[in-house]
């Protein structure tokens, strides 16, 4: 795809769709993508900051714009430590931090078949490793229900991780096929011939090159199922208790200011990540894998 | 393009092996085993015939087909939105997007936050006492909680579609930005020179180009907004509800007997999206191959 880029000189003007071949016109400049971009944060932002107003209000009834009163009582309570926060907290971290390296094992050899590789049913495999991204995630958790108790996963922690990486592995697989499909492995085999072992090979010319793709993929995979409410809720069986799900079951109890609390905690672990992530799924452009 | 023993020949298999081991065996239980409770085979409650009772009695129930009717439009215009409003926001940034840092971050800013975060923050924002009704309250267009429309709870699902669409779009501009960094702008530059006016480079040009990156996206976009459940769970009206949502309701039902009901709509469920996609991909590349000639 990086083929055409020298293309953009064309000297003798040919017959085209277009109208009169005048002066080049330059596209527009960057005014208009400063107040856009600005008017787009703000939209981004905008849902977001009820939540934070009402995890530091007390009492903030309809019609005050701001709260009478700031309290720091719903961040207490959220962040005692026999509440249920931090092992909520800790599910989370256990199951999507186990999540996101089996995905990465799966997805490097998997992502570089397709990747560097064109044979007959690739894209027909393509579309077998999606599918579970198309099927809806209520059909798969009640599918599996009963099977999952009698096999005596459900309401386990591998249970749950099973479930998250039939959604999670995808992610992984299709970003890192992104990212082999513009590898050379020509300077894995120039390696080889200056004697390097196989392990020193992935340590030090594969691994270096695909590195932001492993970041983008993992960072996919993490919140995938971070982000996992309904699958935990059936396979967990109330045991595994994600920070989504208590998130619903907190927001069901109907005190605003514990849930606003609640949803910043939830969130912040991931925002965290994106901070790290942001620049290499820039970079990687997500989705150009031209499946 | 190789044939299919190359796969063996290379010895290529082994390395797809564990990434199919781990997506496809469980799935395909789940929807094989979904199949199987669906036709009446149920040991559990003692069921052990088959039959289509279950789907016979799910096409004769209205609110069946009423959720159906609210899923396929909550999908519809989640995927419509989300790809229009994706696309302008990637078209409006693309100049500066790869120079700022903080523009990349912010942009990105409500991709990793989950659903149910999303859709609670919709009941603060849009809700009768949300931010915005507060707004509305201080500047005097409202006087009370219930003179503010209901887009939370509401029959057009406003409030979900808000949602979705403040999580997908972004998405979707991000794939789009992907593209148009690069290969976008040579193009462009060329149907510039050319004369193009900026309504036929976006027209012949820019859309085109991004056509085979964004319809895959909007494609996962409809599923998840077909398939979602608990952002109707936590932003829908209780009745009708979307078609995920009865399904679970029907699958905690109390009485075990309309268990195989719940299975059949699973099925059903998977088998709409399914076909939407495969219908959808191949509108995309006939679109897509009328436009080359």
């Amino acid at each position: 795809m990086t083929a055409t880029k020298e293309t953009n000189r064309v000297t003798s003007p040919s017959p085209s769709p277009f109208r009169k071949p005048s002066r080049p016109r330059r596209l527009r400049g960057t005014g208009g993508g400063r107040i856009a971009a600005v008017l787009i944060v703000a939209i981004i932002l905008l849902p977001l900051v009820p939540l934070v107003i009402n995890s530091f209000a007390r009492g903030y009834v309809f019609p005050q714009l701001f709260p009478a009163e700031w309290s720091i009582r719903a961040w207490r309570i959220v962040l005692a430590t026999d509440g249920g926060t931090w092992e909520a907290l800790g599910w989370s971290v256990g199951v999507a931090a186990t999540v996101t390296a089996l995905s990465l094992v799966v997805g490097v050899p998997a992502g570089r078949v397709l990747g560097l590789r064109s044979f007959r049913g690739k894209r027909a495999l393509e579309f077998l490793v999606l599918t579970p991204l198309l099927v809806p995630a209520v059909a798969v958790a009640i599918g599996l229900d009963i099977t999952f108790i009698r096999l005596g996963l459900s309401g386990t922690f591998w249970g749950v991780v099973l479930v998250h990486l039939i959604l999670a592995a995808p992610y992984a697989v299709l970003v890192l096929a992104g990212v082999f499909a513009n590898y050379d492995p020509d300077f894995e085999a120039q390696a080889t011939t200056l004697g390097a072992s196989p392990l020193n090979v992935f340590r030090h010319v594969t691994m270096p090159a695909i590195k932001p793709g492993l970041i983008v993929a993992g960072f996919f995979a993490f919140i995938v199922s971070w982000s996992q409410y309904v699958l935990t809720l059936q396979i967990g069986g109330g045991k595994i208790l994600t920070l989504p799900v208590l998130l619903v079951s907190t927001a069901n109890g109907g005190d605003a200011s514990i849930t606003g609390a609640l949803t910043i905690v939830s969130a912040l672990p991931v925002l965290a990540l994106l901070a790290v992530a942001s620049r290499h799924v820039v970079r990687a452009g997500l989705g150009t894998t031209g499946t | 393009m190789r044939s299919a023993p190359f796969l063996i020949r290379d010895r290529s298999w082994p390395k797809l092996l564990p990434a199919l081991v781990v997506i496809v065996p469980l799935f395909a239980a789940a929807f094989i085993l979904a199949v199987i409770q669906s036709l009446g085979y149920f040991p559990l409650i003692g069921l052990r015939s088959f039959n289509v009772d279950a789907y016979r009695s799910l096409l004769g129930n209205g609110e069946f087909w009423q959720s159906l009717l609210l899923s396929t439009w909550i999908a519809v215009m989640a995927a419509l939105l989300s790809t229009v409003l994706g696309i302008a926001m990637a078209l409006g940034i693309r100049k500066i997007w790869r120079r700022s840092g903080r523009l990349a971050f912010l942009s990105q800013l409500n991709l990793p936050i989950p659903h149910v975060i999303g859709a609670l923050a919709m009941v603060h924002l849009l809700g009768q006492s949300g931010l915005i009704a507060r707004l509305g309250h201080a500047t005097g267009i409202i006087e009370a909680a219930s003179e503010f429309p209901a887009v939370v709870y509401d029959p057009f699902s406003l409030g979900i579609l808000a949602e979705l669409v403040w999580k997908d779009a972004p998405f979707i501009a991000i794939v789009a930005l992907g593209v148009l960094g690069t290969v976008g702008e040579s193009y462009e530059n060329v149907a510039a020179s050319l004369g193009a006016s900026s309504r036929q480079r976006l027209r012949h040009v820019t859309l085109p180009l991004l056509v085979p990156a964004v319809a895959p996206a909007s494609v996962i976009v409809f599923a998840f907004a077909f398939g979602s459940f608990e952002v109707p769970l936590l932003l829908g009206q209780s009745f009708p509800s979307a078609l995920p949502v009865l399904a679970y309701r029907l699958h905690t039902n109390v009485d075990l007997g309309v268990r195989p009901e719940a299975m059949a709509l699973a099925v059903i469920m998977s088998l709409v999206v399914m076909a939407a996609t495969l219908l959808y991909l191949a509108l995309v590349r006939r679109v897509l191959r009328k436009d080359q000639t």
